[in-house]
């Protein structure tokens, strides 16, 4: 199939030398939701405006359901629908004619069944009549998404939806985005809540300071990263870590009472079955065992500090 | 051409200028007026007919050139710089649109707004004076172009503005004397001999001049040259738009 997004070594310097991309690949098939990770300054919304026509590349091509963003962009940006991180929006202007402005703009002819629908979606058929500076932040947001799901986009880039937004609305915001993914609509999003990636996405992918380090499928990624822990709770609190048990590089932890032992949980042994008899025959009395798995943001910040510590 | 976006364009802009209709026109009317109380009655009625017009009919070409020009400038300057500030430009640069369509939507919405000024001032002066137009189709002619040239360079200063203050340098600064030293009040006929060759170098004073050619039928300057001059004016502001929207000055990084 082709890809809905086809990034290829995109590059994009400052005039002032900073590199804000360091050439960038990454193929988008249609219908996913992928995540890009990052802390802030990693090229996040730099990467979604180059692609949206915003910023120019200084080098490499971006091609959107085959055509390219240069030569056909007519084609390729009437195919995009951009949901900005900032609230930029026209205070005075009511809801529904900035929507239908973005509709008209992208050279789509009137049709308000088409609005009609996308404000209902969004909740905000009952706010059309209202100016925009009477809405709360929350809805100002939906104003945003519908004016990018005007034309009916194939690709919608959300850069940091629920950045500075309330938990209640966080959650909608995921179901709007998995409304959307029902109809067909290809997302990307960007953000520097894992916990968002980890929710919503299908694959995400991991920018620092302007590479693309990973983009993995979220469950492979978590699997093949992901460490697992089992914490042994013991009744009585232990000193040392005993000599049998050294083999197996145990932290002691919560005074005593607690030892850790990681594990990859990929593993062809994982070591539970003899480390639990070496427990038992050394003598130790078990009063729980846990395990934890590690979460996106252990991995993320993993990865991020190998890439420091390679750079350093 | 993406004629959809043009016209969605258009009539947002339109849309602003009927939400504040009100102060868009009362404020042009009522300076009119007083320029016609205090020039045409008061002063007006001591000053001698100037080249057969009475003085109260002699302003009004110019008048009219005074307040077009300011509103094409202001309302193409703002149009442009407004979604500057607040943001709203990403829609704008990621929209499947060339720079013609932005051009097009932006100064065609100014030239209007301006066109629509300059026919009420007309209005409002034939409750003042009695105003002949001799050549009405030129009249016509002149108030569009230049409806349209002063709105391509207010949307030049709207996209080279970086603050609001810049963006009322330019008028303040540069148009507004322009158009007062560009016989917009007399005739450039009227000026010791030295000063008549600096005003040449005003383009303003061709504009006001081949205008009130229109309405009168005599001229400072041949009227071919006033109409080279706009034609010429305009030819420039559109290389500029071109070389900004070509090199992304100040809009696209």
């Amino acid at each position: 199939m082709q890809p809905i997004l086809d990034i290829a070594d995109l590059r994009k310097s400052y005039g002032d030398g900073f590199e804000a991309l360091k050439g960038v690949s990454l193929r988008i098939e249609p219908g996913e939701i992928i995540a890009l990770l990052g802390p802030n300054g990693a090229g996040k919304t730099t990467l979604i405006s180059t692609v949206c026509g915003i910023t120019t590349a200084t080098s490499g091509t971006v091609a959107v359901g085959g055509h390219d963003i240069i030569r056909d962009f007519r084609a390729a940006r009437s195919m995009i629908g951009l949901v900005p991180q900032e609230i930029n929006l026209e205070p005075f202007e009511r809801v529904i004619n900035t929507v239908r402005f973005s509709r008209g703009l992208f050279g789509k002819s009137p049709d308000e069944a088409a609005i009609e629908k996308i404000l209902r979606q969004l909740s905000l058929w009952d706010k059309r009549n209202n100016q925009i500076r009477e809405l709360s932040g929350g809805m100002k947001r939906r104003v945003l998404i519908a004016k990018a799901l005007s034309h009916e986009p194939r690709l919608l880039f959300l850069d940091e939806p629920t950045a500075g937004v309330d938990v209640e609305l966080r959650k909608d915001m995921w179901e709007i985005v998995e409304g959307l993914k029902a109809d067909g609509v290809t997302i990307v999003l960007t953000t520097h809540y894992i916990e968002e990636a980890e929710a919503i996405a299908d694959r995400v992918g991991v920018i620092a300071k302007g590479e693309l380090l990973l983009v993995e499928d979220k469950a492979d990624l978590m699997a093949r990263m992901g460490q697992k822990q089992l914490d042994v709770q013991l009744s009585a609190p232990l000193e040392d870590v005993p000599e049998a048990l050294a083999k197996y590089d145990l932290t002691l932890c919560d005074d005593g009472r607690t030892l850790t032992y990681s594990y990859d949980t990929r593993a062809e042994r994982t070591g539970i079955t003899k480390l639990l008899r070496d427990v038992s025959e050394a003598g130790l009395v078990l009063r729980d065992v846990v395990t934890r798995q590690s979460s996106l943001e252990d991995i993320f910040v993993g990865l991020v500090h190998e890439e420091e510590e390679a750079a350093s | 051409m993406n004629w959809t976006a043009i016209r969605a364009i258009y009539l947002f802009e339109m849309a602003r200028f009927f939400r504040t209709l009100a102060q868009s026109l009362i404020s042009p009317v009522l300076s009119t007026s007083l320029y016609f109380v205090v020039f045409g009655a008061a002063i007006g009625s001591r000053i001698q007919e100037i080249e057969g017009v009475s003085y109260g009919a002699f302003i009004v070409p110019g008048l009219i050139m005074l307040s077009v020009i300011t509103q094409a400038i202001s309302n193409a300057s703002f149009g442009i710089y407004f979604p500057k500030f607040i943001g709203t430009i990403y829609e704008l640069l990621s929209a499947p649109v060339n720079f013609l369509e932005i051009v097009a939507g932006y100064v065609g919405a100014a030239a209007t707004k301006a066109l629509f000024i300059g026919i009420i001032i007309l209005i409002t002066a034939f409750f003042f004076v009695d105003v002949t137009i001799a050549h009405p189709l030129a009249m016509v002619a002149f108030l569009l172009l230049t409806c349209l040239s002063f709105a391509l360079l207010g949307f030049i200063i709207g996209i080279w503005a970086g603050n609001f203050e810049q963006l009322q340098l330019v008028p303040l600064l540069v148009v507004t004397p322009l158009v007062f030293l560009g016989g917009a009040f007399y005739s450039i006929s009227m000026l010791p001999p030295v000063w008549q060759t600096i005003s040449y170098f005003n383009p303003v004073v061709y504009l006001i001049s081949g205008f009130r050619w229109a309405f009168f039928g005599s001229a400072d300057v041949p009227i071919a040259l006033s109409l080279m001059a706009i034609a010429g004016f305009t030819a420039a502001c559109l290389l500029v738009i071109g070389w900004i929207f070509k090199t992304g000055w100040r809009i696209r990084q």
